[in-house]
């Protein structure tokens, strides 16, 4: 009888212990899911109920005004110049740094002696700030003290080189820092695609006598397909970001040239006290970002799980 | 009474049942082989009895306590991984006594279980190396060692072989066999390789997609196979399995094997039991081993229902210690056992014995034996 | 691998292979040149560099410009040069790196070894949240932070950096433990190993690399930033970006090339000198937090 009690007392214990050791890793991830939540998604949210609020300078939940927000948007010139320069930027910059990387990482792939110094120069601007890549190119490409100067110290009096004062061309400035902090990555990556293509198929194909060009272009490019996706990813995403290279640099300017719709956002939200406008704007933003990286994610994890 | 009982297991993953209702035993001391096809279940098996896995339905119990609620560690029991599962950042000794630092078994103690241990397996000079720096059949040992020095009730082993060479695997079996000889531990063995089920067992135990097929001895999972899967599964070369038809003629039982007119063979059964009668003028599957069809001079001497049919020999396979012939009886591929020295030779016809006491006949549906 | 790879991809003549090494050192240079710039006009007097060459190297070498980069420079209002925001950034990468790594781990413990009902949904949610722009969450932060008294504090900034910074930590310790031997942790649960026991004696000390990887992520993103620490820091606790923005984009006075180049370099530092020191890891990290899955 006695016995049977404590048997029943000792298994209660193993019980309740079991239950608390089946929650343990819940309670565990739950502060990070907790903070993801209301952080994140409740952040968005809250964004996107303001985008439909007449907030000036703090936000103001009590004055719904609709849609309004996004027709004045759509509206405004400046939004209009924040799309255009993303699209410019976007294009070149997302072109430029998969062709120079890709390029790079072939012509580094050909045994090269001292490729263990080249990787590494071409790769370190990745680790630089922003704003650090933005005032040595601000500096640089300055008609008074950099380029242009120099050439006509070398002798080139008619040499002009004076974009990022051009409000029409200064953008462009922008879009070379941004290639120059940013292919070397595009760089590694191709490289490490390359590094794993199957030496039996490079050698089966030498075989059936193809040459080098017909080598890279029938038969390795086509195979890098999965490594111009994930760069076109993380460019895209990188563009659509694009605030700090533009601060440095040109600050939006000459006049609003160079705007980008985060400095637009920014500008709007803090500088002209038109919260509902920012707000709305940074939905377009996720809306812009999602549309790029929910098909990339949903394709990987699909992928992963037929495999 | 049993030392490792198993009553009525379910478990589901989800609504997917993945262990049907089993209910195995074995007594103090057995060695009992979980074997099957990939996918059948063996592995959760095991992993329900070290308590790795929560169950649905039915008990545990180890030596009369019900364990089913416990957690691993506290269930008396030790497991050896099919990865070996050593923990990279420990040294082998690290390794063999971590189990009791977590149970706070003082330092002193620990070192001379450690060196008890690594004595009983030769792994002494190892002790201070990482599990990297060692070779597939030191690491095994010295996951052997991390159980054995648990001084467990039941040892678990989920395919402790698969990973190592042929000729490692052979020495590694008669191992573990000579070790459980000398300890007298209970051990519960996981593996999809029949040959390593038929030699180290006392009791072996079939599954196939999470249902029990047959719990025996490996002579009556060997001989006696309870239904076509078993047959099937245990052997190597597989049993030969034909379709065929029963026909009784003035009290004599033939075997048709094969519809087609020409390439039929007919076998006198000299002995036939009652249950096989009821089979008269209707299939059923004939299985026989390919060591009881062989060679007329092998087979002269060790059985009583000999019977001789001419076969064309399709291939010849000699595997040094025997020649396995291959030919066709009723359409079907059918492979015998013969002589390494037999006079075969692929395209020529040969006698073959077939020795009924062996042959064994299913129900084509149910798929169960008849006789 | 690699390189028995080349050996038969390219058999090509000496002249084409020339072409190849002037094109690579070509392009070589374009990659070296603003770094030669910010460190060449940081050595000049301001003179040589309005008007000199900027390409050449300076006849008076000097580091003037270099100190007062670090403590004299006007920075918005007070001359105290980079050295306080140095300090700043200091003080708030360090407990952001460590915390958003340690909830990282555990995280990826759990989302691995430990799954339960929903738990893909939850590690789905966190992946997604690694892409947000952050402008979409600038305006309830600065409004959350003012609530809890952190507005333009480095606590504030540690905070934030913390919590978007996790969806990343998270996604890198789940794809490494995701490859770490279940059989392990199961063989330690044998061995009377619980929870958290696994987590530091078995998963955490064979994490090495991704922590190296992790932490160096972490660090460069959080020491690079600008836009949370332009928005949420104010005169005090500006962090190392800002300030710098603030000495090169200051309208007032005559604008000091070389001390803004030093100031840059400064601001690099950091980064750079875990750039050259572990450059293999901080690729793999580049190449994790791009590659996902």
């Amino acid at each position: 009888m006695l016995d049977d009690q404590t048997s029943k007392q000792t298994f209660t214990r193993v019980l309740a212990r079991r239950r608390f050791a089946d929650i343990l890793p819940k309670l565990v991830l739950a502060p990070s899911f907790a903070i993801t939540l209301v952080f994140v998604y409740g952040f968005i949210l809250f964004t996107g109920a303001l985008s439909l609020t007449g907030s000036k300078l703090l936000p103001d939940l009590t004055k719904w005004v609709g849609l309004t927000n996004y027709e004045r948007l759509f509206d405004h010139p400046n939004w209009w110049i924040s799309l255009g320069n993303l699209a410019i930027f976007t294009c070149l910059y997302i072109t430029i740094c998969s062709v120079l990387g890709l390029a790079l990482a072939i012509l580094l792939d050909q045994k090269i002696r001292g490729e263990g110094v080249l990787r590494p120069i071409y790769l370190y601007p990745m680790a630089l700030s922003f704003i650090v890549t933005g005032v040595a190119w601000k500096w640089f490409l300055d008609p008074g003290i950099g380029l242009e100067h120099v050439m006509k110290l070398w002798g080139f009096e008619s040499f002009s080189f004076r974009w990022i004062k051009d409000s029409q061309f200064a953008i462009y400035t922008i879009v070379i820092a941004a290639i120059w902090q940013s292919s070397g990555f595009v760089m590694a990556m191709f490289l490490a695609g390359l590094r794993g293509v199957d030496n039996e198929i490079i050698k089966a194909a030498q075989i059936d006598g193809a040459s080098n060009w017909t080598l890279y272009r029938r038969i390795i490019i086509p195979m890098m397909t999965p490594v111009f996706l994930s760069a076109f990813v993380v460019l895209a995403h990188l563009a659509i970001k694009s605030y700090d290279l533009v601060v440095a640099m040109t600050d939006g300017g000459p006049g609003t040239a160079t705007w980008t719709p985060a400095l637009f956002m920014q500008k709007f939200t803090f500088g002209r006290n038109e919260m509902g406008m920012g707000s709305a704007s940074a939905i377009i933003m996720l809306m812009m970002v999602a549309a790029v990286i929910v098909p990339y994610l949903y394709s990987e994890l699909a992928k992963k799980k037929s495999s | 009474m049993s030392f490792l009982n198993i009553q009525n297991l379910s478990k589901n993953y989800g609504t997917v049942p993945v262990l049907k209702n089993i209910s195995l035993e074995i007594e103090e001391g057995g060695f009992l082989v979980l074997v099957g096809p990939s996918g059948c279940g063996k592995s959760t098996l095991l992993n329900t009895i070290a308590g790795l896995e929560a169950i649905n339905e039915g008990t545990i119990t180890i030596s009369a306590k019900d364990v089913s609620q416990l957690h691993p560690s506290e269930r008396d029991i030790a497991m050896v991984f099919q990865s070996y599962a050593l923990y990279p950042n420990m040294t082998v000794a690290g390794n063999i006594s971590f189990g009791m630092e977590m149970r706070g078994v003082p330092r002193d103690e620990r070192d001379r279980s450690v060196k008890q241990v690594s004595d009983l397996l030769q792994i002494g000079h190892l002790l201070n190396r990482k599990p990297g720096q060692l070779s597939g059949g030191q690491r095994q040992r010295v996951a052997m060692g991390r159980a054995l020095v648990r001084k467990p009730q039941v040892f678990l082993f989920d395919e402790p072989l698969s990973n190592l060479d042929a000729k490692l695997r052979v020495d590694m079996r008669t191992e573990i066999k000579r070790l459980h000889q000398r300890l007298k531990t209970t051990i519960v063995y996981v593996t999809h390789d029949q040959v390593e089920a038929m030699t180290l067992a006392t009791k072996i135990a079939v599954l196939k997609d999470g249902v029990l097929q047959q719990f025996g001895s490996p002579a009556e999972i060997y001989n006696d196979p309870i239904n076509m899967f078993v047959a099937d599964f245990m052997g190597s070369p597989a049993m030969n399995l034909l379709k065929g038809k029963m026909s009784v003629t003035g009290g004599k039982t033939q075997l048709m094997l094969g519809q087609n007119e020409e390439r039929c063979v007919s076998i006198d059964l000299k002995q036939t039991s009652a249950a096989l009668k009821i089979y008269k003028d209707k299939d059923v599957i004939f299985g026989i081993r390919p060591e009881a069809l062989t060679d007329f001079a092998s087979a002269s001497y060790n059985g009583a229902s000999i019977v001789k049919v001419n076969c064309l020999i399709e291939v010849v396979e000699p595997a040094g210690s025997d020649t396995f012939a291959i030919t066709k009886l009723g359409g079907k591929e059918v492979v015998a056992r013969l002589r390494a020295d037999a006079n075969v030779q692929a395209g020529q016809y040969s006698d073959l014995a077939f020795n009924l006491d062996k042959a064994v006949f299913f129900d084509p549906t149910s798929q169960l034996r008849i006789a | 691998m690699s390189s028995s790879q080349s050996q038969q991809a390219v058999k090509m003549g000496f002249a084409t292979r020339l072409l190849v090494y002037g094109i690579l050192l070509i392009v070589a240079i374009f990659y070296l040149l603003p770094l030669y710039i910010m460190i060449v006009n940081s050595l000049k007097p301001l003179v040589e560099i309005q008007q000199g060459n900027m390409l050449s190297l300076p006849h008076e070498w000097t580091v003037a410009a270099w100190s007062s980069a670090w403590s004299t420079a006007q920075i918005g209002v007070e001359p105290t040069g980079l050295k306080p925001y140095f300090l700043n950034s200091l003080l708030m990468v360090v407990p952001a790196v460590f915390i958003a790594t340690m909830l990282g781990a555990l995280n990826g413990y759990v989302l691995t070894k430990w799954r339960f009902r929903g738990s893909e949904i939850i590690f789905a949610m966190m992946l997604l949240s690694c892409f947000i722009p952050f402008q979409i969450v600038i305006i309830p932060s600065a409004r959350l932070l003012g609530l809890a008294g952190l507005s333009g504090t480095i606590a504030g900034l540690v905070a934030i950096h913390t919590v978007y910074g996790l969806g990343f930590t998270t996604l890198f310790f789940r794809n490494f433990y995701e490859a770490f031997p279940t059989e392990l942790v199961r063989a330690a649960q044998m061995d009377g190993a619980r929870f958290f026991q696994t987590f530091w004696r078995i998963l955490l000390p064979n994490s090495g690399p991704i922590i190296v990887v992790t932490v160096i992520w972490q660090f460069t993103n959080i020491w690079n930033d600008f836009l949370f620490g332009a928005s949420f820091s104010d005169a005090d606790s500006q962090p190392m970006t800002v300030a710098l923005n603030n000495l090169v984009n200051s309208s007032t006075g005559v604008k000091e090339y070389n001390v803004h180049f030093a100031g840059a370099i400064l601001a690099a530092l950091p980064t750079l000198l875990v750039y050259i020191l572990s450059g293999r890891y901080f690729v793999r990290g580049l190449m994790a937090g791009s590659v996902k899955g």
